[in-house]
């Protein structure tokens, strides 16, 4: 029996897989024999999804190795193997800190990977699984980024507490907590600019915010970054910036409706260790999912 | 991590003795360090595979020109081959003479469009034309305030049409702009994924609509290998012109600029290189080749420099410093230069390998540290600043009051001043012969105090 989010997630990662497929297929169609073409198919695949030349090397010369000692019988045991493997890179313990309230949540990340929009998704969310939320106007930088969210929570009926564009992102991280402390919402979450992690001014900005919030904060105070599944190498660097900065609690990855695969989340995970939490597959107010890594890791491999 | 590939390069090749010809066993070392290197930088696997085998082509049996490594020959080869594909000459936009003429932005969500519209905008002002911009984005909650809000920050007017028709408001739009008098309009249209077909007819209605002189792809500079992808549909179903590369002012490589050029052929234009609305730039194929190999934009910092620094002053200090007359005040003013051309942290992020000077990032580009210099500086005689020798503990002491700092700060001020001028005479004497820092030189005799 196949709940209905989880037919919506295997749609939306549906789309990457079936072009992977199609790559894939070709590796499966080479049938019993793993030469040396055949890895090498499969290193170009991985790269292709973005997990990044190097882990690729690695991954790769560790399958051949199991391959070769546990005598893989062919291109599909293989694979079922190396998604295996993937999906034991994601801590499985995971906490999700959108799901225990109360709390108050951080919402981070570099421009345009879709903050607002996964803010307004799990306002949603939270409201519908009947819980209380209050939303933080961090955005103070952006033209109209203020306004986006009030949209966001008038559709999810949330209230925003907000100061005008320019002001500082610290004093709307004030309010916010200081107004959560008096309601005590189950969930709290504060948007912040958009900021490329090399930018030490922003950076140091952003810290000031969690700082200002954990503070003031009577509920515990987490902080998740945001990322593009279409970010390449890049998403590595990002990552440890916003980590060595916020000491991140969580990952959201977003836009895996597209092609992109999002392989830079295994290289994240596997040199930082923090948990991906969410999962977005598309823009309407249903399409943030929990994160599952057994079927990540298979949809990355073409295996879903 | 490596970050350079003329050090990765200069590694294979160490061992050479750098006469004669390449082997094949050389080749195929230094080839797969650049092909490590391109596909940390993002350039999609396929295009890298192409790419290699050219340069293996020219690099095999090449000539090592005498006053060349081999490595630095690979080097070579690789940059000229890769500017090359990024687009040999400078792209420029193109209009038919009808007025107003019409730029349309297509792209992903989140690559940038919006703020590439006001950009755009503002730099078509600047070449003396009458812009007008078009939110079409009916999507995005508050998309169009962003553009109008934009809009009025540059005093650049927008139109925001009513109702769910993208294809009608853009139409709207250029008819306002010839009722406005307006020569040129920039269509902000809805981010759009490439595999949504009902989207992707939009854009290709609106085209069809307006008949664009130009369509620019908006590319973020941080996307991986589904950049092609992307790039291929957005071809085949709206046949854009050119591309506009954002976020540029980030770490990334931008390998994707190459990927995007490579599958499509279409020309790289603009590159977005700042959060500023006039931080929108021509696009430099020879200076995105070298950053996508990790070689810095030494080209860019240069001209950087040449456009803030006072050439007279550069001269007269690069005189004193041939004198070795470095005193408190030349510092203060190379101080002043640096933080002109907008501070320690943008320019070394132009250096090459900068990425491996990852301390620099926080701890001592402290912007405030440099107002917290010229404080002390500030605070000095003019007699000690001339001769810093008669600097003694009461003066000291005197000069930390009289900046709001402590002792302390002053002391490691002046023993930071004492080193900058030591390693000044070093590379005076260093005569710029040797080895890579000898080759580069801050214009003006400039080097980071720090």
């Amino acid at each position: 029996m196949v709940t209905p989010w989880y037919k919506r997630v295997s749609e939306g990662l549906g789309k990457s897989r079936e072009r992977l497929e199609g790559q894939l297929n070709v590796l499966l169609r080479k049938g019993p024999d793993l030469d040396d073409e055949f890895w090498e198919d499969l290193e170009d695949t991985l790269v292709g999804a973005d997990i990044g030349a190097t882990a690729v090397t690695e991954i790769v010369d560790r399958l051949r190795d199991s391959a070769a000692r546990k005598a893989l019988p062919d291109a599909a045991a293989v694979l079922d193997h190396l998604a295996a493997e993937l999906a034991e890179e994601f801590p499985g313990d995971a906490q999700d800190p959108f799901a225990v309230g109360p709390v108050v949540v951080l919402v981070v990340g570099v421009n345009g990977t879709g903050k607002t929009t996964t803010i307004g998704k799990l306002a949603t969310e939270a409201v519908r699984n009947g819980r209380s939320v209050l939303l933080g106007s961090g955005d103070t930088f952006r033209a109209a980024a203020v306004e986006q969210l009030d949209i966001w929570a008038e559709r999810a009926g949330v209230p925003v507490v907000r100061r005008e564009r320019g002001a500082d992102p610290a004093a709307v991280a004030f309010d916010t907590v200081k107004q959560a402390n008096e309601t005590r919402p189950d969930l709290t979450i504060i948007d912040t600019a958009g900021r490329l992690h090399t930018s030490a001014d922003l950076m140091r900005e952003l810290q000031k915010v969690q700082r200002i919030a954990q503070r003031e904060s009577v509920a515990p105070v987490k902080s998740v970054l945001v990322l593009d599944a279409t970010t390449g190498q890049n998403g590595l660097s990002q990552a440890r910036e916003f980590h060595t900065a916020l000491d991140l609690d969580a990952l959201v990855l977003t836009k895996l409706d597209g092609t992109a695969r999002g392989g830079i989340a295994v290289a994240i995970v596997r040199e930082l260790g923090v948990p991906i939490v969410r999962i977005g597959v598309g823009e309407g107010v249903d399409d943030l999912k929990p994160f599952v890594p057994a079927e990540f890791a298979r949809a990355l491999v073409g295996r879903g | 991590m490596f970050e350079n590939l003329s050090q990765r390069l200069q590694d294979v090749f160490a061992n050479l003795t750098g006469k004669g010809r390449l082997s094949d066993a050389d080749v195929d070392a230094a080839m797969r360090e650049i092909r490590l290197a391109l596909l940390e930088a993002d350039v999609n696997f396929k295009v890298v595979k192409e790419f290699v085998s050219r340069v293996r082509e020219r690099a095999v049996g090449a000539d090592v020109a005498k006053s060349l490594t081999p490595g630095q020959m690979v080097v070579r080869i690789v940059l000229e081959e890769m500017t090359e594909l990024l687009g040999g000459t400078d792209a420029r936009l193109v209009f038919t003479g009808r007025i107003p003429g019409i730029v349309m932005l297509v792209g992903l969500q989140g690559s940038g469009k919006t703020t590439a519209t006001a950009k755009l905008a503002n730099r078509l002002r600047r070449e003396g034309k009458r812009p007008l911009m078009i939110a079409c984005d009916i999507y995005r909650p508050a998309a169009i305030d962003q553009l109008e809000a934009l809009g009025r920050e540059l005093d650049i007017p927008v139109f925001r049409g009513d109702g769910n028709d993208a294809v009608a408001i853009a139409k709207a739009g250029v008819k306002e702009a010839i009722a406005q008098m307006r020569d040129v309009v920039i269509v902000d249209t809805a981010g759009r994924l490439h595999v949504d077909e009902e989207m992707m007819t939009e854009a290709a209605r609106i085209k069809e609509a307006l008949r664009p002189d130009q369509i620019l792809m908006v590319v973020d500079a941080m996307t991986g290998q589904d950049a092609v992808t992307a790039a291929d549909a957005f071809a085949k179903r709206v046949d854009f012109d050119a591309v506009i590369v954002t976020k540029l002012d980030g770490d990334a490589r931008g390998g994707a600029a190459l990927s995007v050029k490579q599958v499509t052929g279409k020309p790289i234009m603009y590159a977005g290189v700042g959060e500023k609305l006039d931080a929108l730039e021509q696009f430099h194929p020879d200076r995105m080749a070298k950053r996508i190999l990790g070689m810095g934009d030494v080209v860019s910092l240069i001209e950087k420099a040449a456009e803030t620094a006072d050439t007279e002053v550069s001269e007269e200090m690069e005189e004193r410093l041939r004198r070795a007359e470095f005193t408190f005040d030349d510092f203060l003013t190379q101080l002043r230069q640096v933080k002109k051309m907008g501070g320690l942290g943008s320019m070394l992020k132009m250096l090459p390998g900068a990425g491996q000077l990852k301390g620099l990032d926080d701890a001592e580009i402290d912007e405030r540290q440099l107002d917290r210099v010229e404080a002390i500086i500030q605070s000095m005689t003019a007699a000690e600043r001339a001769n810093p020798k008669v600097l003694n503990g009461s003066r000291r002491e005197r000069i930390a009051n009289g900046a709001g700092v402590t002792v302390y700060d002053v002391n490691q001020l002046i023993k930071q001043f004492q080193q900058a001028k030591k390693l000044m005479k070093q590379f005076q004497s260093a005569g710029g012969g040797k080895g890579k820092r000898g080759k580069f030189r801050l214009p003006g005799g400039m080097q980071p105090p720090f």
